[in-house]
């Protein structure tokens, strides 16, 4: 890689595999299975966290050696709250809809764990730069899994994809409801959504045995 | 060369390959198994696991034949083609040939399937594994049929069949190893994936589906309604079957479930043979009896009236409860399953009264779910290790206060 150097490059590719914040820290699990029923919400939702996760460790990362230790919990949720209204209030005048649909959930990106976690563990000790690559890499493999688990779960349970009917039409009997295939509407509630996190999990784990804890 | 020889031949061939399991898997199930156990003591038993699933598939068997009997009765009846029965259990309104050949036709299909996919995933478990090919599926394989409707699409049963065996018992280790009870993982899976042909009044009598979608089509025919007691019960319009019917089972229904006789039947007998336990059995009967008599005694004082929209099922006899939907079926094969159920006597109590208890009250507040016995069993599955433990814990402690006693 040219434009990172390969200790830079392991902070953006490390969360998406073996250190993934979803399936191996097992943080972040709520909004996961809350908003991941279609693929357009665990997008945005995905998109969001990358942007507060991004700016907010750099700001903290900046501020580190002026913080004072014992109250930086409250600097901390004052940096993700205010970047976290920020992200809400773009939503809600670019797409309302989709703010509507995300709702509560953008609000609580700030009780996201990942993110609280990324500052604690390596904004607090690291420069501005190395701290931007580990909020977008940590954002990237949450925003993975989301996806992974969003294109399941709206293409099971609606038979759609970003909102396109690509299985048919359930009410014209279009495509492969026309020989009676129908919709999982077990796939639409969040136990699925837990499901199919466990079950990538599982595949994670299988073919990488070194993840396996006793 | 008999098929056993071969059978052991193309054991020996295989042995200690991936596949093996395969072949040791068919020769035990048809025959008994040829090794024997070298060196000193020995325990002859003859309830081996397999022994215990097939008397568990000797006590479903009528409840099967009576289910294709009863699929084939409904169906005629409500096309108009035979009248209700009218003369007890051996009425010969109901046991024909033409009912039989319709039942059959719709219900092989679901056992066939539901053995196929089952076994077929059990088997590349094993195989993947290394293990043994163990039983576990047999009863699984014969009671999902019969708690399905009729006329459930078969690759839904499928997909269903997939999911429970793999998600309810293969990822916590295989047969023994789960906590919820795979069949009734299989049915909650359809339950909340496919409910429209699910729940409702157009899933229980074969044909209703079709001449549905005749009429939206066009055609000039009655509708059917295959409206479940609990269905019409939780609209407060009655039962509309006589209680021998319920007993009987000549009613709507699950493909096994309708005869409360034949179920009764069929718990004696695993009670009889002791694979069964009579605690969990009882003590959810007396849990429903409980709750239906505290509901009887809210609608009796006049705390809710005629318009509250439980007044329906609450106002049913606290008895009737037992008869219908999939209790009786729930109570007798399901909640004893030794795997999932508590295993401590005094924890059977609880755990077989909370399913009662449980099973009427979430069947009378919430109409949604009609069938309360399937959430409730799922519920103290997941309780059951919790009640063991605190009735191992609470019999240490006496234990440990009768040796303070003796040293102080």
């Amino acid at each position: 890689m040219g434009l990172l150097s390969k200790k830079d490059a392991k902070l953006i590719t490390d969360p998406l595999a073996d250190n993934n914040p979803i399936t191996i820290q097992v943080l972040g699990i709520c909004s996961a299975l809350a908003i991941t029923a279609q693929l357009k919400a665990s997008i945005v939702m995905a998109v969001s966290v990358m942007a507060v996760l991004g700016i907010g460790n750099v700001v903290i990362s900046l501020m580190r050696n002026i913080i004072p230790s014992k109250i930086r919990i409250i600097v901390q949720l004052v940096v993700v709250a205010a970047l976290v209204i920020i992200v809400d209030q773009v939503l809600k005048a670019f797409s309302y809809e989709l703010s509507k649909t995300l709702s509560v959930f953008v609000g609580l990106i700030i009780t996201n764990c990942i993110i609280m976690g990324r500052f604690e563990a390596f904004a607090l000790g690291n420069g501005p730069w190395r701290s931007f690559l580990d909020g977008i890499g940590n954002a990237l493999g949450y925003g993975v899994i989301l996806v992974i688990v969003g294109f399941f779960r709206e293409l099971l349970g609606s038979g759609t994809l970003l909102g396109f009917k690509v299985l048919g039409d359930p009410i014209e009997k279009t495509g492969l409801y026309a020989i009676g295939y129908e919709n999982n509407g077990f796939m639409l509630l969040s136990p699925m959504a837990l499901i199919v996190v466990g079950i990538i999990i599982w595949v994670q784990r299988s073919r990488n045995k070194d993840l396996i804890e006793d | 060369m008999s098929l056993k020889n071969n059978l052991h031949n193309l054991k020996e061939k295989y042995k200690g390959k991936k596949i093996a399991p395969l072949f040791n898997g068919f020769h035990t199930f048809l025959y008994l198994p040829n090794e024997t156990t070298h060196g000193g003591t020995h325990i002859k038993a003859a309830d081996d696991l397999k022994r215990t699933m097939n008397t568990v598939i000797m006590a479903l068997i009528p409840c099967l034949i009576f289910g294709m009997f009863n699929a084939g009765y409904q169906h005629h009846v409500a096309i108009g083609e035979i009248s209700k029965v009218s003369g007890g259990f051996f009425s010969s309104e109901f046991w024909t040939l033409a009912n039989l050949g319709v039942g059959a036709l719709k219900i092989l299909p679901l056992v066939i399937v539901s053995y196929v996919v089952g076994l077929a995933i059990e088997f590349i478990f094993c195989i993947i594994k290394g293990h043994e090919i163990e039983e576990g599926y047999l009863v699984t394989g014969m009671l999902v049929p019969l708690i399905v409707p009729v006329d459930l699409p078969l690759w839904m049963l499928a997909v269903a069949v997939a999911f429970g065996v793999v998600i309810g018992k293969e990822v916590f280790g295989g047969t023994g190893m789960n906590i919820l009870n795979p069949a009734l993982t299989i049915r909650a899976f359809l339950f909340f994936a496919y409910p429209t042909w699910m729940s409702g009044d157009k899933v229980w009598v074969h044909g209703a589906v079709e001449r549905a979608q005749e009429i939206a089509g066009g055609a000039n025919v009655d509708v059917i309604s295959g409206e479940t007691i609990l269905g019409s019960l939780a609209q407060s319009n009655g039962a509309g079957y006589s209680v021998a019917d319920m007993f009987f089972g000549f009613i709507p229904g699950s493909v096994g479930e309708t005869s409360t006789l034949l179920i009764l039947l069929g718990g004696l007998f695993l009670i009889f043979t002791k694979i069964g336990s009579w605690r969990i059995m009882l003590s959810s009967v007396v849990g429903a009896l409980v709750m239906g008599l505290i509901f009887n005694g809210v609608v009796s004082s006049g705390w809710i009236t005629e318009s509250s929209k439980f007044y329906g099922l609450m106002s049913t006899e606290f008895w009737h409860h037992l008869l219908i939907g999939g209790f009786a079926f729930g109570t007798v094969f399901m909640a004893t399953d030794p795997v999932t159920a508590s295993q401590t006597n005094k924890g059977k109590w609880i755990y077989g009264f909370l399913v009662g208890f449980i099973s009427i009250l979430i069947r009378v507040f919430n109409p949604a779910y009609p069938e309360g016995v399937m959430l409730a069993i799922l519920l103290m599955n997941v309780f059951a290790p919790t009640i063991d433990h605190y009735v191992v814990q609470g019999n240490v402690k006496k234990r440990m206060k009768r040796l303070k006693v003796k040293t102080a």
